[in-house]
């Protein structure tokens, strides 16, 4: 836990030190921190059965996820133990292959989108004056621009791109929340001592912003990268869903694109919709938990002790 | 006043950046889509409309890009958005004016009472926080909103459908009616819109919940709430007045910043429900790659969320005194 760092910029957890070797101690702090926390907990399980999934998928999957060879729209039977699309597939082997590319999407577009959301965010704050000036517009038009039809538009015009073009778009479209962010935090360790000593050091600014700067901001990137995360995640299944993206990948966004065309609800066989719903739903609630948890950590006025009442002392 | 005359600034800042993203990104896209669109289009069109499209999409090649440019803008003032592809021979402003006021509606409406619901439910979370509706509640909204918009509208759908409706599942009012402003009318449009509205509502309003939550757990331990603790004032009095009033308007300022979230969301719930909105002439568009009307839809839309954005910051700047005092 952070209960013996610095706590003199009020909620945000900052600990100066000027070693890289605060990359390694953070995150393993952090991890114990989050392991103590149920929501916390609750949120890696669900993670990391889907992780499980995604990466297994070829030894779970009953059946080839592309296979048209069986009866359509069949009831779950124990052959199928959620029965079948009106293709024929085996939705069961359609939701674990699903798995895999709605983590992929989900992962590097959160990546991307936190790595450029660090960037602009520091820039602005380390660069200051004018640069910063129009980094913070910049971030601010961004952040108001819906996103959406920005993407609908993107992606049509780059027509039947697939994941890629998903996660390029993702990424453009959702790293302006997380740049407005990080630019105050880094803002307020700017000027702090350890910094100063860096710079009369005579460290370059790479070096003071990569090895100095960012090992202190670990616990808010870490948030962006969740929120990031799970914006990438329902971002994906909108997109697929409406029919974006290359629809013959087998993700669970495509799945309810194809379920909803077929109008699956009504005809019989809902669980081609509603379990990679299901599955979204799932994956972005255990994502945000995490993120949640996340918060509490950099945010101690937010945990809730669970400390038994104390009775005020009888007033005299 | 001066900051509303910033906040002016940024709003027609903004619009600029939108303007020329609109006008940038058919130009960037590799294999020139808008060619392709032009091929079809040939021998459907007149040559007045064809020659429109082609100032839109940068066909012209004997302008240059700065002169393209400045036509696209006076094209763009003057509404002129060519036609459209899918509703064909309307002109796409003719065609966004119908679906315009649908999607104004429903997400004006939906948002004021996510806004005031959830503000209202995370001041009493965080009043009785670590209690049993904080425990229950919080995470339980923290789950929603990571729920697809438009898998819950789907699913809605289907409970209703399958429990025998007496809801409408879809589209804006019942099929064979014509629109007129008489009281069956709006009934059938309020009965219409309540499905899609629920769906919008409980999965919007956990943030609205969790943001207020984290700004009254701040403001309570400020020194005025226990002032008003120790005046004996009543818990409802300091919750409401002391506490809560107090932590409203950073939930204000994070209007804009979900805004975005809520509209793309609310699109995606259109078309899930055939409403016959904004999202659900995104879908057609996507469908028939009616570039034109996609991209008139995403200024209406920018435009549509810019100026709410500037009415809660104008909003904001006046009933926040720090704001006043820096003029």
């Amino acid at each position: 836990m952070y209960g013996n760092a610095t706590l003199d910029d009020g909620a945000l957890p900052i600990t100066p030190r000027s070693s890289g070797a605060a990359w390694l101690r953070l995150p393993a702090r952090m991890l114990s921190a989050v392991s103590s926390n149920r929501k916390a907990v609750f949120g890696l399980l669900i993670l990391g059965v889907f992780t499980a999934m995604a990466i297994f998928a070829p030894l779970i999957a009953p059946y080839n996820p592309h296979g048209t060879d069986f009866l359509p729209s069949a009831t779950p039977s124990r052959d199928h133990l959620l029965g079948t699309t009106s293709y024929g597939q085996d939705i069961l082997s359609q939701v674990i292959w699903g798995a895999r590319q709605t983590l992929i999407i989900g992962g590097l577009a959160g990546l991307a989108a936190t790595l450029l959301s660090v960037l602009v965010g520091v820039s602005a704050a380390y660069l200051g004056g004018i640069a910063d000036h129009i980094l913070s517009v910049f971030v601010d038009i961004f952040l108001v621009i819906p996103a959406l039809p920005l993407m609908i538009i993107i992606a049509a015009y780059a027509k039947g791109g697939g994941m890629w073009v998903l996660i390029g778009v993702i990424a453009i479209t959702g790293w302006s929340f997380g740049a407005r962010q990080i630019r105050p935090q880094a803002l307020s360790l700017r000027n702090r001592d350890f910094l100063e000593s860096a710079r009369v050091r005579g460290e370059s600014s790479a070096y003071i912003i990569l090895f100095e700067l960012l090992p202190n901001m670990i616990s808010l990137t870490v948030a962006i990268f969740l929120g990031a995360a799970l914006y990438a995640v329902l971002a994906a299944a909108g997109l697929q869903f409406i029919g974006l993206g290359n629809a013959d990948e087998i993700s669970w966004g495509t799945m309810l694109y194809w379920g909803e065309n077929n109008e699956a609800l009504m005809t019989g066989s809902p669980l081609w919709i509603m379990i990679p719903g299901a599955c979204i739903a799932l994956l972005g609630a255990s994502v945000a938990l995490i993120n949640y948890a996340v918060d509490e950590l950099g945010n101690p006025s937010l945990r809730v002790t669970r400390r038994k009442r104390v009775r005020r002392a009888p007033r005299t | 006043m001066a900051v509303i005359i910033r906040r002016l600034e940024f709003f027609f800042i903004t619009l600029w950046a939108a303007l020329t993203l609109n006008f940038i990104l058919p130009r960037l896209m590799p294999g020139d889509p808008a060619l392709a669109m032009m091929a079809r289009y040939r021998g459907r069109l007149n040559p007045a409309a064809l020659n429109a499209l082609e100032v839109a999409f940068g066909l012209k090649t004997k302008q240059n890009i700065f002169q393209q440019y400045v036509s696209y803008l006076n094209n763009t003032i003057h509404l002129q958005f060519g036609t459209s592809v899918t509703y064909f021979p309307d002109s796409v402003i003719h065609v966004v004016f119908q679906a315009l006021p649908w999607t104004l509606a429903l997400a004006g409406i939906t948002t004021v009472i996510s806004f005031v619901l959830g503000t209202f439910i995370g001041m009493i979370v965080a009043w009785r926080r670590g209690g049993a509706v904080d425990g229950l509640l919080t995470p339980g909204f923290v789950i929603l909103s990571a729920v697809p918009y438009f898998w819950l509208g789907l699913i809605a759908i289907y409970v209703f459908s399958v429990s025998h409706a007496f809801l409408p599942l879809g589209f804006g009012y019942d099929e064979g009616s014509t629109i007129q402003l008489s009281w069956p009318f709006v009934k059938q449009v309020l009965a219409h819109a309540t499905l899609p509205a629920i769906t919008i509502i409980l999965t919007s309003i956990g943030g609205w919940i969790l943001t207020m939550r984290n700004n009254m757990l701040g403001t309570l331990s400020e020194d005025y709430v226990r002032m008003a603790r120790a005046k004996g004032l009543s818990s409802l009095r300091t919750m409401m007045l002391y506490a809560g009033r107090n932590a409203i308007l950073p939930n204000l300022t994070g209007f804009a910043l979900a805004l975005g979230f809520v509209v793309s969301g609310l699109l995606l719930t259109e078309i899930v429900f055939s409403y016959p909105g904004v999202g659900y002439l995104f879908l057609q568009a996507v469908d028939n790659e009616d570039f034109p009307l996609m991209q008139a839809l995403f200024l209406f839309v920018t435009v549509a969320v810019l100026l709410a954005v500037l009415l809660a910051d104008v909003v904001n700047a006046l009933l926040d005194p720090r704001t006043r005092s820096h003029s």
